[in-house]
C-alpha cells in the first residue's frame, strides 16, 4: 500500500507553532516531520496536550492569528507551501483538495440550516455548479455517507440528525470537492462505540476508492489499529516514535509507547493488569533541554536531561524511528560503545 | 421532538402561528399591527373623506354622523387624517427602522465578528451615539439637513443605529466560538459569507425582537418631531401633527388631542405585545412551555 517511489501528498518539515502566553511565546509543536502519501492514513496519537490537533490546524492554516502563530518550518500540500499561501489561497485550498473534520459532530453544523443545502454550499462554493446540481451533488454525497433514505433526509435539520448521522454529514462535507487529503481530529470520540466503527469502515472504504490520503487524529489506540497504515506517537509536540502499524503494536520501542499500550485496557487479559502512567504532560510553559518525557520515563538517564534525542531509525526495521537515547541509541554510539 | 413531529415537519409559518397563538396577548399585538398597516395601505379607499379638504362650517365640531371623530381647527375630518396619518407613521417608522436595523446590524456583526480593534472602534462610535437621547438626536440630524420626509427617516434611522449594532454584536460573538463556524473555515469559507450565511441566520431572531419594539419608538419620535414643528410638513396629515395643531384649543375641543394620542397609543401597545411576544416565541427556554 505504502509506495515509497510516489510523492507524497503531504510533507511537513520541521513545524514549530508556537502561542503567546503572558507575552511569551511557547511552542506547542516542535520541528515535527512527517508525510502522507496518497492512499495513506497515518495516525497521530498522543495523549491531551501533545500538539495533535494544533498540527492538524497548522496545516489547514487555522492558527487562530492573535494568540499562536507557525515559527518555521514548511508544509507542503500537493506540490505547494501552504505556510507561504496568503488566507485568500488558503480559502481556495480548504474544503476543496484539503479537507477537515472535527471531534463534535453535535455541534458542527449550523442548526437553523438543512443538511441538504449546507452540503450543497459546499459543493457550490468550489465548483461553478448550479443550484440543481449542486442539490443533486449533494444528495449523491448523503448516499455515499449511507445517510439512510438521503432524499427524504434531505431538508431535514441538524436537530433531526443523531450524532452518527450528523458526522456522516460532516464527512460528507468535506468530500464534497473530492479532497486529496483529508484531517480528521478525533472523529470518532463523541460517538457510541457501534457507531464509532460504522465511521471508521465509512473513512477507510471513502479513503480506499477515491485514494484519498489520510491524517487521522485521536487517542484512542483501538481506532489506530483498525484503520491506520502509519502511526506516529507524538509527546510533548514532538513525533517520538513513528513506524507502520503492525510494528508499532508488535514492537513498542520508545518508553512512553510501551507505557501507552500496556495502559490501555485489554480483554484477553486480567482486570488488575491496568498501568497507568504516572505523573503528567509538562505544560508547554515549562522549558526542558532533554527528552520532555525524562520526568515520567522508568529508563531516564543523565544523558536524557541534556539534549533532545533525535529521531533514529530503529535497527532491523524499515521505517521504524524513534527519539530515545536508552531505546535507540545511535550505531556510532553503539560502535563506540563495543 | 415527538414521532409524529419528525414525521410532518411543519412548516416555518405554521409553527410561528402556533406559537403565537399561545401568546394571546403577542397575537393581539401582531393582529392590530397588522390592522394598522392595512388601514395605512388601503387609506385611499378606507377613509371616509380626502383628508385635506376643509369644511369651514363645521370647525371644532364634535363627533357626527357625517365625521365620526369630529372636525380639527380647519374643518377636515379628524377619522380621515388619522387614518392617512398612519400611512405617514408606518412609512416613515418601518424604512427608518429597516435602515437602522441593516446598517446597525451589520456594524453589530462586524464588530462582534472581528473584535479587536475594528470592535473597539465601532462600539466607541455606537457608545457616543446612545449618549444622546433619540429625540435629541433626531432633532439635531432635521435641524442640520433640513425637514424632508427623507431627512426625517435618516434622522430616526440615525438614532437607532446604536442599538441595533448593539444587540447584534453580542450574539454574534456567542455564534462565532460555536463549532460550526470552524468547521465553516475549514471548508473554506471567507469571513463574508460565514458572517452573512452563518452567523446572521443564527442571530436575526434578536434583531427581529428588538426591531418591533424600536418600530414603535420610531413612530413616536417621528410624532414628536412632527410636534414641535421638525416632522412632515403640513398640510400632510401625521399624528404628531395633528396633536401640534389640535394643541392650542385643546380645552375647547380635547378630541383634537385626544384621538391622534389614542392611534399613537394604540399601535405603540400593539408593537410592545409584539416584540414581548416574539422575544418569548424566540428564547428557547420559554420555547416549549
Amino acid at each position: 500500500m505504502n509506495n515509497p517511489t510516489q510523492r507524497p501528498i503531504l510533507s511537513v518539515e520541521n513545524l514549530t507553532t508556537e502561542f503567546r502566553i503572558s507575552g511569551q511565546w511557547h511552542p506547542a509543536i516542535r520541528d515535527l516531520s512527517f508525510q502522507v502519501q496518497p492512499n495513506e492514513t497515518l495516525a497521530i496519537v498522543g495523549e491531551s496536550g501533545c500538539g495533535k490537533s494544533i498540527t492538524a490546524l497548522s496545516i489547514m492554516q487555522l492558527i487562530n492569528k492573535s494568540q499562536g502563530r507557525i515559527a518555521h518550518g514548511r508544509i507542503e500540500f500537493d506540490g505547494r507551501d501552504l505556510t507561504a499561501c496568503s488566507e485568500r489561497e488558503m480559502e481556495a485550498v480548504r474544503g476543496d483538495a484539503l479537507a477537515m473534520i472535527f471531534q463534535e459532530p453535535m455541534t458542527s453544523l449550523n442548526p437553523v440550516m438543512t443538511i441538504g443545502f449546507q452540503i450543497a454550499e459546499a459543493v457550490r462554493y468550489h465548483r461553478p455548479v448550479s443550484k440543481r446540481e449542486a442539490n443533486k451533488r449533494a444528495l449523491e454525497l448523503l448516499e455515499m455517507v449511507k445517510i439512510p433514505s438521503a432524499a427524504r433526509r434531505f431538508d431535514d435539520y441538524p436537530h433531526q440528525f443523531s450524532g452518527g448521522m450528523r458526522q456522516r454529514v460532516m464527512i460528507a462535507m468535506a468530500l464534497a470537492c473530492e479532497p486529496k487529503l483529508l484531517l480528521a481530529d478525533e472523529p470518532t470520540t463523541a460517538l457510541d462505540v457501534t457507531i464509532q466503527v460504522q465511521i471508521l469502515a465509512l473513512l477507510a472504504d471513502l479513503k480506499e476508492t477515491k485514494q484519498m490520503g489520510m491524517v487521522f487524529i485521536t487517542h484512542n489506540l483501538g481506532v489506530v489499529a483498525s484503520i491506520a497504515d502509519r502511526v506516529a506517537v507524538m509527546y510533548g509536540g514532538r513525533i517520538i516514535e513513528e513506524a507502520d502499524v503492525v510494528s508499532l503494536f508488535e514492537h513498542p520501542t520508545h518508553p512512553y509507547t510501551e507505557a501507552l499500550l500496556k495502559s490501555m485496557p485489554r480483554v484477553d487479559q486480567p482486570r488488575t493488569a491496568l498501568h497507568p502512567i504516572a505523573g503528567q504532560v509538562p505544560p508547554i510553559t515549562t522549558d526542558m533541554p532533554g527528552c520532555r518525557y525524562a520526568d515520567r520515563c522508568p529508563l531516564r538517564e543523565a544523558r536524557c536531561d541534556v539534549s533532545v534525542p533525535p529521531l533514529t531509525p530503529v535497527a532491523g526495521a524499515t521505517g521504524h524511528r524513534v527519539r530515545c537515547w536508552v531505546r535507540a541509541p545511535s550505531p556510532m554510539l553503539e560502535a563506540v560503545a563495543s | 421532538m415527538s414521532a409524529t413531529s419528525t414525521l410532518h415537519p411543519p412548516g416555518r409559518l405554521a409553527r410561528f402561528a402556533r406559537l403565537c397563538w399561545r401568546r394571546k396577548a403577542a397575537s393581539a399585538g401582531a393582529l392590530i399591527t397588522l390592522l394598522m398597516l392595512l388601514v395605512a395601505i388601503f387609506a385611499p379607499w378606507i377613509a371616509p373623506h380626502d383628508p385635506n379638504e376643509q369644511d369651514i362650517l363645521s370647525r371644532m365640531a364634535g363627533p357626527s354622523a357625517d365625521y365620526l371623530l369630529g372636525n380639527d381647527t380647519y374643518g377636515r375630518d379628524i377619522l380621515s387624517r388619522i387614518i392617512w396619518g398612519a400611512r405617514v407613521s408606518l412609512f416613515i417608522g418601518v424604512t427608518s427602522i429597516g435602515a437602522a436595523m441593516l446598517i446597525g446590524g451589520m456594524l453589530g456583526v462586524l464588530a462582534g465578528y472581528f473584535g479587536g480593534k475594528l470592535d473597539r472602534l465601532i462600539m466607541a462610535v455606537m457608545d457616543m451615539l446612545l449618549s444622546f437621547p433619540s429625540l435629541v438626536m433626531g432633532l439635531l440630524v432635521v435641524a442640520v439637513l433640513g425637514p424632508t420626509t427623507l431627512n426625517l427617516i435618516i434622522a430616526i434611522a440615525f438614532t437607532a443605529i446604536a442599538p441595533f449594532a448593539r444587540i447584534a454584536r453580542a450574539p454574534t460573538m456567542a455564534v462565532k466560538q460555536r463549532d460550526f463556524i470552524e468547521a465553516g473555515r475549514a471548508l473554506g469559507y471567507s469571513d463574508l459569507r460565514i458572517m452573512a450565511v452563518h452567523v446572521l441566520p443564527n442571530i436575526l431572531d434578536e434583531i427581529m425582537v428588538l426591531g418591533s419594539l424600536w418600530l414603535a419608538t420610531a413612530i413616536r419620535t417621528e410624532a414628536s418631531l412632527s410636534f414641535i414643528g421638525l416632522g412632515v410638513r403640513p398640510p400632510t396629515a401625521t399624528w404628531g401633527g395633528m396633536i401640534r395643531d389640535g394643541f392650542e384649543n385643546m380645552l375647547d375641543a380635547p378630541g383634537l388631542v385626544i384621538y391622534p394620542s389614542i392611534a399613537i397609543l394604540i399601535i405603540m401597545v400593539a408593537l410592545n405585545l409584539l416584540g414581548d411576544g416574539l422575544r418569548d416565541a424566540t428564547d428557547p427556554k420559554l420555547r416549549h412551555e
